[in-house]
């Protein structure tokens, strides 16, 4: 943790010096009869953040915060690994929500979720694959008109089905 | 005595079966709307607004009302159950509620969040009876000063909520805030912070984003990492017996809050564009203040349920207020509210009380019927939402990721808001471990759009010159307290000495 508590403030550091450059491109000072410029809000904001993450590297440096005196590694092999399997199903759902649409996509999160990590049946996997987005359905696009991404063109049919049942 | 005849009446008004009816499927819509992630009450009622012309004005509003009523309890079922504030005004809830559901007190953290929300809604009735047209003037007296100054007593109250490392509890508002400046300039109309020039940031990025990343997400990863996926099944079945004794021991351990709650709830409700989350953050982090345990509070303490709770319904009620009285919205539900009634006819303001009593108090009186079905309701579907938490994590958790992605698209209905979810998410997880307090940047980016405007337009008010907000006697005092809120727990972080 030791390492990782600079290493965070650091970078947090160098992006609050980037919000503060960025929120430059208004103006950030007073403009008489129109008040503080539009960049004056965000870049006074972004001022205190790089100045709490310097107060954070100080409190590191005189060993003060508890990351600084701690020998716990940031992430041990197991905190790597869920960060990987956990982070990387979530990345694999949002990427193949453009293509399988939300509910093919919820389909095939449920599958890799239940039945690669959570090790549940495949007839319990196959259940809650098939119920959550059908149900999940009928209450978006059904009761709330709520109309979710549809994929590309090859889930059309079962699209058509499933609002042929709610129109 | 006058007002005690037309709330009789009000009531036997509300009490018609058609409105019972009305008041009961609206309360009960309201509840399950309010309980899914990234659907609110304003999402209630904007959907169920046209069913509204099939019934007459009063039955429309009553609808209405009972559905605000609803979702306002709903909001803290996800919050407890799933980790997930469904709605800004349940945030708080989170803090306590969450850790009381994962020691196996989910039927505690409910039952106290149902009766804090009720004795708020029937304290907010009360006062709402008795002194209307009175507060709607106090409102009034509220300015652009007066507003950032309780915004800034709201961030103060946020330094108390962090852990000891104020430094990141800073850093965490500020990030919070500057995230809720992304998109346009409010007051220039110019793009303002599109981060590295990706248009999607000109959309701006909403609360739920914020919301569902950090808790939707990084709590559930930082969760799953610290328990070695092993999380306990904690969760007693639900019998009669033991809700009693819930009701019993929220009661006795969750009264302070709930009064506070009650109180600053309303008043913060009131004002304009101030609305429930502050009132609810606000009530809590007083509650944590003058408490005798305020270690307890973020660990499971029933009163840091209770506050938040009893505030948000409060202030749902006393938002009401400004509308109906002045014809100013207190928060976007009762904007929504306004534009039905102007629809149906009728033109809020002082004189609504006079030319529409029927009306005025009919909706009064559906108050405090919508408070006892909601109670009620809430109270028959607490044993459902216990079941959802005897699921195994490992499908508790996919199931809180997919509501948390269907949740956050059904809010915007852009993908670009869904990828910021995941990077939120991980980023959470990461800040998280390195111990940056996140609560307080979700509360900032749902404040910072109201803070922003007062204070510029407040600085334009006194060309510049910030003491405004010393000079002004409502505003005065508050700066004073928030300051003071502020650099106490500053200056002792300087004092703290290196340890031998």
């Amino acid at each position: 943790m030791r390492y990782g508590e600079i290493l965070t403030a650091g970078v947090l550091a160098l992006f609050s010096i980037y919000l503060m450059w960025k929120s430059t491109e208004l103006p950030i000072g007073f403009i008489e009869g129109r008040g503080p410029g539009g960049g004056a809000w965000p870049f006074w904001l972004s001022a205190i953040m790089l100045l709490s993450c310097i107060m954070v590297m100080v409190r590191w440096w005189r060993g003060t915060s508890p990351a600084a005196q701690s020998d716990e590694p940031f992430l041990d092999g197991y905190g790597w690994r869920t960060l990987a399997l956990v982070g990387g199903g979530l990345l694999g759902f949002v990427a193949l929500i453009d293509i399988l649409s939300m509910y093919g996509a919820i389909a095939v999160f449920l599958i890799y979720y239940l039945r690669f990590l959570g090790r549940h049946s495949w007839a319990l996997t196959l259940v809650f694959a098939v119920v959550a987005p059908i149900a999940l359905f009928f209450f978006f696009e059904g009761a709330m008109r709520i109309t979710m991404p549809s994929g590309w063109s090859f889930t059309d049919p079962v699209f058509d089905i499933l609002y042929d049942i709610i129109y | 005595m006058e007002t005690l005849g037309l709330l009789g009446d009000g009531m036997l008004i509300a009490l018609q079966p058609i409105n019972l009816l009305l008041i009961v499927i609206g309360v009960t819509v309201g509840l399950f709307i309010g309980a899914m992630p990234g659907l609110g009450s304003v999402n209630g009622v904007a959907i169920l607004l046209p069913i509204t012309f099939l019934v007459p004005p009063t039955g429309a509003i009553i609808f209405l009302a009972a559905i605000y009523y609803g979702a306002m309890y709903g909001g803290a079922i996800s919050s407890i159950t799933l980790g997930i504030p469904g709605a800004s005004t349940a945030v708080a809830t989170t803090f306590d509620g969450r850790p009381l559901a994962m020691q196996g007190r989910a039927s505690l953290a409910l039952v106290t969040a149902a009766i804090a929300s009720f004795i708020g809604g029937t304290v907010a009735n009360i006062i709402f009876t008795g002194f209307a047209p009175l507060l709607a003037g106090v409102a009034l007296s509220f300015g652009p000063p007066e507003i950032f100054a309780l915004m800034l007593l709201a961030f103060a109250t946020f330094v108390g909520l962090g852990s000891d490392d104020i430094p990141k509890t800073i850093f965490s508002i500020c990030f919070g805030l500057v995230l809720g400046a992304i998109g346009f300039d409010q007051i220039s109309g110019a793009p303002r912070l599109v981060l590295f020039d990706i248009t999607g940031f000109l959309q701006g990025i909403g609360f739920l984003v914020l919301a569902i990343g950090v808790y939707g997400l990084g709590e559930m990863i930082w969760t799953i990492e610290q328990t070695r996926g092993d999380v306990e099944n904690t969760t007693p079945r639900m019998t009669a017996k033991g809700m009693a004794q819930d009701t019993a021991e929220s009661l006795r351990r969750g009264w302070r809050g709930t009064t506070i709650g009650s109180l600053i709830g309303f008043f913060v409700g009131i004002l304009p564009a101030a609305g429930a989350t502050p009132a609810s953050l606000m009530s809590y982090g007083v509650t944590k203040m003058i408490s005798r345990r305020p270690q307890d509070f973020g660990r499971g303490s029933v009163d840091g349920v209770a506050a938040p709770e009893a505030a948000n319904n409060s202030a749902s009620t006393g938002s009401m207020l400004p509308m109906l009285t002045l014809g100013i919205p207190g928060s976007p539900t009762t904007a929504i509210l306004l534009g039905g009634m102007v629809i149906w006819g009728l033109t809020p303001g002082p004189r609504l009380f006079v030319d529409q009593t029927e009306f005025v108090w009919g909706l009064i009186g559906s108050f405090y019927i919508s408070n006892v079905a909601a109670l009620i309701i809430n109270l028959a579907f607490i044993p459902v939402f216990i079941w959802m938490l005897r699921m195994p994590f490992t499908i508790l958790a996919p199931v809180i990721f997919v509501l948390s992605i269907i949740g956050g698209y059904a809010a915007t209905r852009d993908m670009f808001d869904i990828w910021m979810i995941l990077i939120f998410g991980i980023g959470a997880f990461v800040l998280r471990r390195m111990d940056y307090p996140l609560a307080p940047a979700v509360l900032a980016i749902v404040l910072g759009p109201i803070a922003e405007p007062t204070l510029r337009q407040s600085l334009l008010l006194s060309g510049g010159d910030p003491m405004i907000f010393l000079n002004r006697p409502i505003a005065a005092p508050i700066t004073i307290i928030a300051i003071s809120l502020i650099l106490l727990p500053l200056v002792k972080v300087f004092r703290k000495k290196k340890p031998a």
